[in-house]
């Protein structure tokens, strides 16, 4: 078998001393469990951090993150959650996605990581903009008042480019 | 003179002293340091020398008696980066 570097997308050039700063991203967070949130809400908040404007995108199940009825009550998937190294039937086991859960919110808290109402919450405060998806709202038959208050409006996807212009998407 | 890294971090925080963090002020867009500014400055300076490592913006929120939403109004190139520069401290290490 041969293998076959790839081509590195960003050569660096003797010319250019150093890349140009980002500025602005925009992420969507389409997950609702924990493990599918949190990486999401880290990176925007850490941009805001480093002055770097953001805006969060909230799709499909990664609503939950912004759903008052569900915020409090987002879990770590035991099951089919390869990372996790827990047999899937075990991991299916009652409790076990609770107990992963609990585990995890621990060690979290330990490295100063805040729960997610509150960790919503200081993100609001950073200034980032905050969407719900207009689709995924539709669909769930959802209004605004299903949502936390740092929610700033339901937006369509045409929207949400719009507000990414100039920046950069990530998707998780 | 004060020794730096490239990104302006001071390398040893005790070549800091107050007319310098209004000059890296001044040159960072804040063209006054307010109270709360210092108020700001002083506790992670504090929190440095006790700890090792800056306070992250969650902590300054919760124990700097200045809220997040503040912080980002008083240091709007973000407080992680912006205030440990001004305060003559390395980044914090914290990601959060």
């Amino acid at each position: 078998m041969t293998m076959t570097s790839p081509t590195p997308t960003t050569s660096p050039t003797p010319t250019s001393a150093k890349p140009e700063a980002i500025t602005k991203i925009s992420i969507v967070i389409s997950k609702g469990s924990l493990d599918g949130i949190y990486p999401g809400l880290i990176m925007a908040n850490g941009a805001r951090a480093e002055g770097i404007g953001a805006n969060l995108f909230f799709t499909f199940f990664g609503m939950d993150a912004i759903l008052k009825r569900r915020i409090d009550h987002i879990k770590v998937a035991t099951v089919g959650n390869p990372g996790m190294h827990i047999p899937t039937l075990l991991g299916g086991l009652p409790g076990m996605s609770a107990l992963a859960t609990h585990m995890m919110a621990k060690k979290m808290e330990g490295i100063d990581i805040p729960p997610l109402g509150e960790f919503i919450e200081m993100i609001g405060d950073t200034g980032a903009g905050m969407y719900a998806c207009r689709a995924s709202v539709d669909m769930f038959g959802l209004t605004k008042d299903d949502f936390v208050p740092q929610i700033q409006g339901i937006i369509t996807v045409g929207d949400f480019y719009g507000l990414a212009a100039g920046g950069q998407i990530i998707f998780t | 003179m004060v020794d730096v890294n490239e990104e302006g971090f001071f390398e040893h925080p005790e070549q800091w002293t107050r007319e310098i963090a209004s000059q890296i002020a001044a040159d960072d867009g804040i063209d006054e340091l307010t109270p709360q500014h210092w108020q700001v400055i002083d506790f992670m300076r504090k929190e440095y020398f006790a700890k090792g490592t800056g306070p992250t913006v969650r902590v300054l929120g919760k124990t700097s008696g200045v809220t997040v939403k503040d912080l980002y109004l008083l240091f709007p190139k973000g407080p992680a980066k912006m205030a440990a520069r001004i305060a003559g401290i390395p980044k914090p290490k914290g990601c959060i």
